[in-house]
């Protein structure tokens, strides 16, 4: 009976949480220092859903129980659903024996509102307190921040979590209003920019005190939902950056919507999830993080949608004309980066490997170049390399020519009017 | 060309190299085994593995290459790939010609190619890091049963010893049968009786009384997480490809 209700909660609490994107159990460095359960460190994804996505940690709602009625989410006031909540222990002895089998590296507990913001807090913060101090357990956790908690508790919950996260849910401030009437912005932000300040301060410490302990090392991250409100790539992007910049968040993730409610604030039901877009947008993302691209080279107000038949990066460079060919045997790494084709593990074996001999087609390739579309852009050790003065539009047709996108099926350019 | 016969372990390896320039050797072929009577009539040596010439070679080594780059070599090694023996003896012939440190010399085919197996040794680790699945037996060992594509046991320990230390665990390769077994101060080799893996892995008597809700509980999360609006088959095979799923709860 009792593995029945379990079951029953479990299956409510997870199909509850699963539209809460990031999945990262990476970037912290909790150790296993007191012989007990688990540590933390690179992230592992365990399994993968039939959908592609990574399985790395338990994630689920405390409960689907919420005083708040936002229109994008399954589990508001007003959608006539089950409702299920877990008990403190009930979530303890999940993670601790998934854990032990391997299954996961760790727990993502998020919650509805139920009463208010820290009665709900206060015990999200339970759960990872005795997590840490009655089971000994360093695999990763990650909390959500209930915009609205006190400060007490959300500097609580960082002594116990590895990462805490406060979604912003919509890119702009208009786009919340509309959809999430009980929420406001400052909400968000004002947890944000309290955990930034501690999160600072506590790594001072910690510089000075060994032995100071460790504040929510793998930092907080945030969430966007694209496509149930008409901003456009330029300003989700720029909010990101503005975000990356200003509050030292480890990711932002983009959530495609997927719409699973009938409300005429809302894309119709039958929308298909905006899927190419949204790895679009991790792309663009992934430049500005690891690539050393600033954002208006990216998207711009003249260019305010990324390409969706091709990546930001291709896009970038073909709009860039003038800054090739790049020579590899001379050109500097973060100029290797920008090539289409060339990764960041093919740009650093080949700054390595050109310091014993000059580098030809064959070596690139056999490193790992993506010869078919770098090779519009770059020169290297041969006679041989496109001489023609192609336009960007030339080589653009070139290439989707000769490559099978594998979204070519559902590609459809972006409407520039929502 | 001279085939050289060895034990198969690194150390033989190296000492296959020490017999190389001992006898200055131009072109060679490794393999591994018993010495072979066909080869009556073709140059043919057969290595005895000696702890102290290859200790030779290995400090020769450290002359010429990163602590990395041996152990690079020792991974390479360990994958156990056909013909690749002979990459690792060029290599190293590449490594003791050179008057420079030659790890990162990508342009060459050698250290490229063993890049390359290091990296699907790497990649074989992560996969057995992620996918191995422990069963609570009854004594509370907690035992998972693997098939990796290439020999990666010995590259695991470290990483389920720092994770599970408060629990006994079996990591059992049963390609390979043999096994890892941490009774919570150690890790050792083990080979099990092929009836008692076969148990383990199979006969639910063996398990502790909430295994079987655990796993029952696993794969309704499993079940709950999936979108089926997002539904990628394809991505789904490129992250867990078929010859994984028998041993994964969540998969069977
Ligand atoms: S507050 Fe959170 S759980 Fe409640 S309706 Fe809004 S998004 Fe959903």
């Amino acid at each position: 009976m009792i593995e029945a209700r379990i079951t029953e909660k479990l299956n409510i609490l997870a199909d509850a949480a699963k539209y809460d994107v990031s999945c990262a159990s990476s970037g912290s460095k909790r150790k296993n220092e007191n012989k007990g359960l688990g540590n933390a460190s690179n992230g592992i994804c365990h399994s993968y859903t039939e959908d592609g996505r990574c399985v790395s940690l338990l994630k689920i709602l405390l409960t689907n129980h919420c005083i708040f009625d936002c229109a994008y989410c399954v589990s508001r006031k007003t959608n006539d659903i089950k409702r299920a909540a877990f008990t403190v222990q009930e979530v303890v002895d999940l993670t601790i024996n998934f854990y032990r089998r391997n299954y996961i590296e760790g727990l993502f507990l998020s919650s509805g509102i139920f009463k208010d913001a820290d009665y709900t807090m206060e015990r999200l913060v339970r759960i990872a307190k005795k997590l840490r101090t009655e089971h000994n357990f360093n695999g990763y956790i990650h909390l959500k921040s209930i915009p609205g908690a006190s400060d007490e508790l959300t500097r609580e919950a960082g002594l116990y979590a590895d990462r805490l996260s406060v979604n912003l849910e919509m890119p702009t401030e208009a786009g919340l209003k509309l959809l999430a009437p009980d929420k406001n912005r400052q909400d968000m932000i004002d947890p944000m920019a309290f955990l930034n300040k501690e999160i600072i301060q506590r790594t001072e410490e910690k510089k000075l005190f060994k032995k100071a302990p460790m504040f929510a090392p793998a930092g907080q991250s945030t969430q966007v939902i694209i496509g149930a409100t008409p901003e456009n790539d330029n300003q989700i992007l720029q909010t990101a950056n503005y975000f990356y910049k200003n509050f030292n968040l480890k990711r932002v993730y983009y959530s495609g919507y997927v719409p699973v409610l009938a409300d005429k604030r809302l894309p119709a039901l039958n929308t298909s999830v905006p899927m190419v877009r949204e790895n679009r947008l991790y792309q663009a993302d992934w430049l500005l993080r690891n690539y050393g691209f600033k954002v208006d080279e990216i998207v711009n107000n003249q260019q305010p949608l990324l390409d969706l038949d091709i990546d930001p990066k291709l896009g970038w460079a073909i709009r860039n004309m003038q800054a090739f060919p790049v020579d590899i045997n001379k050109a500097d790494l973060q100029m290797i980066l920008r090539v289409p084709g060339i990764g960041v593990q093919s740009a650093q074996k080949i700054v390595r490997a050109r310091k014993f001999a000059k580098l030809n087609w064959d070596q690139l390739k056999k490193i790992g170049v993506a010869i078919n579309r770098a090779k519009y852009f770059i020169i290297c050790k041969s006679n041989e390399f496109e001489r023609r003065d192609l336009t960007g539009t030339n080589i653009k047709q070139f290439i989707l020519a000769e490559s099978k996108s594998k979204y070519l099926k559902d590609v459809t350019t972006q409407l520039s009017i929502f | 060309m001279t085939r050289l016969v060895y034990d198969g372990t690194f150390e033989g390896l190296l000492t296959a190299v020490y017999e190389i320039y001992e006898r200055k050797l131009t072109t060679v072929k490794l393999e591994k085994g018993e010495y072979n009577i066909n080869g009556l009539f073709e140059n043919l040596i057969q290595v005895t593995t000696n702890e102290v010439r290859a200790i030779r070679v290995l400090n020769g080594l450290k002359q010429k290459l990163s602590p990395i780059g041996i152990q690079r070599l020792y991974i390479a090694h360990l994958a156990g790939i056909e013909n690749d023996d002979d990459t690792i003896v060029s290599f190293i012939r590449y490594a003791f010609d050179y008057n420079r440190n030659i790890e990162d010399d990508y342009g060459n085919k050698h250290v490229l190619r063993i890049s390359k197996v290091v990296g699907m040794m790497r990649r074989e680790k992560h996969r057995m890091e992620a996918f191995v699945r422990f069963q609570k037996l009854k004594d509370k060992t907690y035992y998972a049963a693997i098939q990796p594509d290439f020999n990666v046991l010995p590259l695991l320990i470290k990483h389920f010893k720092n994770r599970y230390a408060d629990q006994k665990w079996i990591i059992y390769d049963i390609k390979r049968e043999y096994g890892l077994y941490y009774d919570l101060h150690d890790a050792e080799f083990i080979s099990l009786e092929f009836s008692s893996v076969k148990g383990a892995n199979n006969v639910m008597a063996a398990f502790s009384e909430d295994e079987e809700i655990y796993q029952h509980l696993w794969k309704n999360y499993f079940n709950s997480v999936n979108i089926p609006a997002r539904k990628n088959t394809k991505l789904h095979l490129r992250h867990i490809p078929k010859r994984y799923w028998k041993h994964l709860t969540e998969k069977i």
